[in-house]
């Protein structure tokens, strides 16, 4: 029998795969496509402390092998959510890891963190310091190795709970970031967001997304984010929760085997809600073939 | 309930221009389907084009759902290119459809591809014989009037270059009407803004369909949505049909 079971931090999964945030709404979006049950865990569209009503559109446009996105971080905000959207995923008995992001000071993830510190369902945090589509600040806190230090630092002293910190591409050296989220006690980091992208109708001499600079997403992100897993990988003790571009079983793969103690199926969601179960099934097809026991023997397996 | 589905092509053929209807045997959602609701097709194997196109339910003839489409990109261009016999990925039916409860007289009011929704609504309220209201640029672009009238609907067309019906827009008939009705519309947002303008100065109810960029078309993506009465709602769920009161322009 195929051991499929990962650990995250504190947080046990009985499967490597999860979905990541703002590709899942709140999980009742997907219940009619799959078992949420078989999820390794549920990321959640990440959440603020006031309500957001997110950019203005168009939000998304599609690009090749990928797609740009600029929601803005719409959500209903901390209150709502723990009262509308929290039962919901409770229900489904999979680890929900809830994502948190601030749309002011740094001090909002500390606020947030405290009241999803009592919950007892929320069963880990991701520190979304690396959103690009909130443009109040010119920089993200995840494009500076100090900044996001200081925000892991000052979340950590908040919580006991599985803290996940997810890093931009959009840098010079994302190892650097990493080394600055492990040394502040981040339990393990989810790489990558969105590259930041654009696209520009040519007839209107308009850019397509409102916001004209987006995040790019999808297949055509994966090279990119298989590699800077593997950078990581290397230079960083942490577990790593590697997504860019998932779409099947061998995407899935090269990420484990990069480095990533689990994946997340992000945008692959939208083309095929069930590309998560898929995968889940593809990877226990895979250990079979290959006589593999247990999944954490292909990570980091990469012959080189 | 929405299916993810794979269902088998019967007929994709031009029906003028770049207009094209496909008829799909895909039982699970023609059962479910209700007017105003849409399907998501994917339609390439690989990764280009990515996403799914949305395209609402034209008609459903027992097992088969019938969607009327034009190419407008690589997508629907890539879509007009299947043959009968091929499969096609499905999910649906999605989104929130047109309410056709009550006694009420219908007008129906098209915009050029807006025929589309239309025409399967015209068949649920066939018992009354609505009255649909078909405008666009000109001759060429009007659809499905022998479809309409098939049913028992009283068709009137109008063009913006005269070359077909009167001359002028739809919604310069829709002024004309004087008894009380509930208008269903479904085309380019001017059109449905200037119904919306109509529909409360007559103080007449009235249900829009409206279009947006979608992503994942399930609810997830928040990419098509429009800013209401009752905050941000998305196209694709909560929607695309929308009361007319609701949307602020």
């Amino acid at each position: 029998m195929a051991n499929l079971s990962v650990n995250i931090g504190k947080l046990k999964l009985k499967n490597p795969v999860m979905v990541a945030s703002g590709t899942f709404g709140y999980a009742e979006e997907f219940k009619d496509f799959i078992d949420l049950k078989k999820l390794g865990a549920i990321v959640t569209k990440t959440i603020t402390l006031k309500p957001r009503k997110g950019n203005s559109g168009p939000r998304t446009c599609e690009t090749p092998a990928g797609m740009l996105n600029s929601i803005g971080l719409e959500n209903p905000g901390i209150e709502r959510f723990i009262v509308e959207k929290l039962p919901i995923l409770k229900k489904t008995g999979v680890p929900a890891i809830i994502s948190i992001a601030s749309e002011g000071p740094p001090e909002e993830f500390v606020e947030l963190t405290r009241r999803l510190d009592k919950i007892k369902e929320v069963s880990a945090i991701e520190l979304n310091i690396s959103c690009p589509n909130i443009r109040e600040k010119s920089r993200l806190i995840s494009q500076d190795a100090r900044a996001t230090y200081d925000l892991v630092k000052s979340v950590r002293k908040v919580t006991q709970k599985t803290l996940i910190t997810k890093l931009s591409p959009n840098v010079t050296s994302v190892v650097e970031i990493a080394k600055a989220a492990q040394d502040a006690g981040s339990d393990a980091l989810s790489l990558i967001n969105t590259l930041t992208g654009m696209s520009i109708d040519v007839d209107k001499r308009r850019p397509k997304i409102a916001s004209i600079v987006a995040g790019l997403s999808g297949p055509a992100i994966k090279p990119v984010a298989v590699r800077m897993c593997w950078e990581v990988y290397r230079a960083v003790d942490l577990p790593i929760i590697g997504m860019g571009g998932i779409m099947n079983t061998e995407d899935a793969l090269e990420f484990l085997m990069a480095g990533a103690s689990a994946v997340s199926i992000g945008t692959g969601n939208f083309i095929n809600p069930k590309a998560s179960v898929e995968i889940i099934a593809g990877l226990k097809n895979y250990m079979v073939k290959f006589k593999i026991n247990d999944i954490k023997k292909i990570v980091g397996s990469l012959k080189t | 309930m929405a299916y993810q589905a794979k269902g088998k092509i019967l007929k994709n053929s031009c029906v003028g221009g770049s207009y094209f209807k496909l008829s799909i045997f895909c039982p699970k959602i023609s059962k479910a389907a209700l007017p105003g609701q849409f399907v998501n097709l994917k339609i390439s194997h690989g990764f280009i084009p990515l996403l799914r196109r949305p395209i609402s339910i034209h008609n459903v003839r027992g097992s088969n759902v019938d969607l009327l489409y034009e190419v407008v990109g690589k997508g629907t261009e890539l879509l007009s290119r299947k043959k009968a016999g091929e499969e096609l990925d499905l999910i649906g039916p999605l989104g929130n459809g047109f309410s056709a409860r009550g006694a009420r007289r219908a007008i129906l009011v098209a915009g050029g591809m807006g025929v589309a929704p239309l025409l399967f609504l015209a068949e649920k309220l066939k018992k009354q014989k609505p009255l649909v209201l078909i405008g666009a640029k000109t001759r060429k672009q009007i659809l499905c009037v022998k479809e309409f009238e098939k049913i028992g609907c009283v068709v009137k067309i109008a063009t913006d270059d005269g070359s077909c019906g009167f001359k002028g827009r739809a919604t310069d008939l829709l002024k004309k009407i004087l008894v009380r009705v509930t208008i269903y519309a479904c085309g380019p947002k001017p059109m449905l803004k200037a119904v919306c303008v109509i529909a409360k100065a007559k103080n007449m109810p009235a249900q829009i369909s409206l279009e947006e960029h979608m992503a994942c078309g399930i609810g997830a993506c928040l990419g098509c949505v429009v800013n209401t009465t009752k905050g941000m709602k998305r196209v694709c769920k909560e929607g695309p049909v929308f009361d007319s009161g609701e949307i602020i322009w």
